[in-house]
């Protein structure tokens, strides 16, 4: 900030820092069992990064990873790495594992519709059960192979939200929102009354199978035996990098340009040639693309998909960890989601009370820090560049 | 010669209020037309027909003779008209890089695969834009060049304006229409943005401007030929000093009595 420009590229080590604090953080946080352990490192926790924000350590943090990020992604990959090898033999944990990483893509597929579209949906949990029941479907009844199943899980989930583009192109803000939640209610209500999809009892899914690689099979390396999860967090990590790449590539172009434009004035945008219609379909689909392909591979992992899975609840579990995060920025998603699926299933003790947690932090958020726990910074269409 | 710019019998209505009146005008290459009027006398309900933002209930637009009645507005950005707003419509959270930028939308690749997957082309793109953004924005305010990339929200509101600005020739246009850029600012960041905007058209002689304005001295400095309007009709037309003398004038808009 200021009238000069740092001519030199932010250093990596405050990053890297609190990348092996973090990892090393949540470790501690999945191996703790004593709910008393559990409650002395959340409250850690929350010191920590309330005395890092007073001491003023976070902003050489959020500089490094603006200026570092494709070094500081490889480290976080690493990291994940780590903390799933050490716990390769848990299958709790490394489920919990799995279900931040799918959440996650889930969330950026929901970030790239709200957080730079301005199109709030509120069917998030739908849209991932469209893929899970793909899943279900394809994999019990056919034989495509099920990587292939998790991209017809994708074009599914946008192809059926495609029903919604009418109302959602013709309402704005709130009105497009009570669009998506009358879809919900109806998709669920087709899932129980339907009875080749298995109707309120739901189906199973059979597991996943690459080149007859069984995903459900425990394996082991050498003298070392991994849980069965293994493979499914593997190939999470491999989904979330692509589609974080991916979806980072997008907010840093002309077209995250055009959706940012079209969200803050439509009637600016228009007047400077931004086709509104065109990019407001574009971000729907392709968020409803990357949920959908997020609860194909959910639904294997899971074995299991019925409506309740999906209800109108679970969408404001999404909804909460994209505002939770900072709306637009993929790096608190991934804290916000790590936050919000693995706390609460730590903390035995307040299991009944999680959507009251949720609630009271959403509020939290919302009254002390609008823009999230880590807020979007401005584009930056290629990190450390400098003209 | 032919007009670059032709408002036909223009007639636009809200309910009962009749905000343009059979509004003939025309407006000619390269020259600097004044539009004036009291408040509420159709000056923006006009710029707003010819963008595509209200449709008109009679009569046409042309644009070079092209029909651009029914036009949407980014038909009509593409056909080479840009604008500014009254009330500045900056995207506040956006670097002052990125509101430029959008006004660059029609000589910017946007297809899908483009913008994803070419990241280098789009690098050369992206550098090519940085520095047409630059050079723009030096005639303007050498000072906001070098400070591209933070947001435009808490800026002034003569930096806002001159990115308002920016954001209109980026594209270079044939045509600028500039809704009161004076409004909000004082006598003297008036005089300096005006003289910034005629040096950017003293280096691209083909830029035609309509401007709306308040400001006396500012109409009577720029501009070849004045429109009065009143009430959604012409009531005048002519150079300044000729409009400025006419008694109807004088009675509607510049508060003599009659």
């Amino acid at each position: 900030m200021g009238g000069t420009h740092q001519k030199l590229r932010a250093p990596l080590f405050p990053g890297l820092a609190a990348l092996v604090l973090a990892s090393g953080y949540v470790t501690a946080l999945l191996a703790a069992e004593q709910q008393r352990t559990i409650i002395a490192l959340l409250g850690i926790g929350i010191a920590g990064v309330v005395a890092a924000a007073w001491l003023g350590l976070l902003d050489p943090v959020n500089r490094s990873f603006a200026d570092r990020e494709d070094a500081l992604g490889a480290l976080g990959i690493v990291a994940t790495l780590a903390v799933g090898a050490y716990f390769h033999e848990d299958h709790f944990v490394l489920l919990l594992l799995v279900t931040v990483l799918l959440y996650t893509v889930a969330t950026l597929g929901l970030n790239i519709q709200f957080g730079y579209a301005g199109v709030l949906n509120f069917a998030g949990a739908s849209f991932f059960g469209i893929g899970a029941y793909t899943s279900a479907v394809l994999n019990t009844y056919t034989a495509v192979p099920h990587l292939i199943v998790l991209l017809i899980g994708g074009v599914l989930a946008g192809l059926i939200g495609s029903l919604l583009l009418l109302p959602v192109l013709r309402t704005r803000g709130h009105y497009a929102a009570v669009v998506t939640i009358a879809f919900a209610l109806l998709l669920k209500t087709f899932l129980e009354v339907n009875d080749v999809l298995g109707g309120p009892q739901g189906m199973q899914v059979p597991g996943m199978n690459i080149l007859g690689w069984s995903f459900n099979s425990s394996f082991s390396l050498g003298p070392v035996s991994l849980s069965f999860y293994m493979n499914y967090f593997l190939l999470s990590l491999v989904l979330l990098v692509v589609v974080f790449i991916l979806s980072r590539r997008l907010e840093r172009s002309w077209i995250g340009l055009n959706l940012d434009a079209l969200r803050l004035d439509e009637t600016a945008a228009s007047c400077f040639g931004v086709n509104i219609a065109r990019w407001k379909i574009t971000a729907f689909v392709l968020g409803n693309f990357l949920i959908g392909v997020a609860g194909a591979l959910f639904g294997m992992v899971g074995g299991f998909v019925a409506p309740n899975n999906y209800t109108f609840a679970d969408s404001l579990i999404l909804v909460s960890i994209l505002l939770l995060g900072g709306i637009g920025n993929p790096w608190g998603l991934v804290v916000a989601t790590v936050i919000v699926v693995v706390v609460p299933e730590k903390l035995q003790t307040i299991q009944e009370y999680r959507f009251l947690l949720y609630a009271a932090l959403v509020i939290a958020v919302l009254l002390f820090r609008p823009e999230g726990l880590l807020p979007r910074p401005v584009r930056r269409y290629f990190p450390g560049w400098r003209p | 010669m032919t007009n670059l710019l032709e408002a036909q019998d223009l007639c636009k209505r809200f309910g009962g209020v009749v905000a343009l009146d059979r509004l003939d005008l025309a407006v000619a290459p390269n020259e600097i037309l004044g539009l004036i009027g009291p408040n509420g006398s159709g000056k923006t309900t006009f710029f707003n027909v010819v963008t595509g933002i209200y449709r008109p209930d009679a009569g046409r637009v042309l644009f070079e003779n092209v029909d651009i009645t029914h036009a949407a507005p980014r038909t009509v950005y593409n056909a080479g008209i840009a604008r500014t707003f009254q009330r500045s419509r900056l995207s506040l959270p956006l670097s002052i890089f990125d509101n430029i930028m959008i006004g660059n939308h029609k000589r910017l690749n946007q297809g899908l695969w483009f913008n994803l997957m070419r990241r280098h082309s789009f690098k050369a793109e992206f550098e090519q834009g940085y520095r047409a953004a630059r050079a723009l924005l030096e005639v303007f305010e050498p000072a906001l060049a070098e400070r591209m990339f933070e947001p435009a929200a808490g800026l002034p509101m003569i930096d806002r304006r001159r990115i308002e600005i920016c954001r209109a020739l980026i594209s270079e246009p044939k045509l600028l229409l500039l809704d009161e850029p004076s409004a909000g600012m004082t006598h003297e960041e008036t005089a300096e943005l005006m003289k910034d905007i005629l040096q950017v058209r003293d280096r691209n002689r083909n830029l035609t401007i309509v401007i709306v304005e308040h400001e006396m001295g500012v109409i009577e400095r720029i501009t070849d030929r004045c429109v009065v309007l009143n009430f959604g009709r012409k009531i005048a037309e002519g150079p300044y000093r000729q409009v400025a003398a006419d008694g109807q004038v004088q009675v509607a808009y510049l508060g003599v009595a009659s």
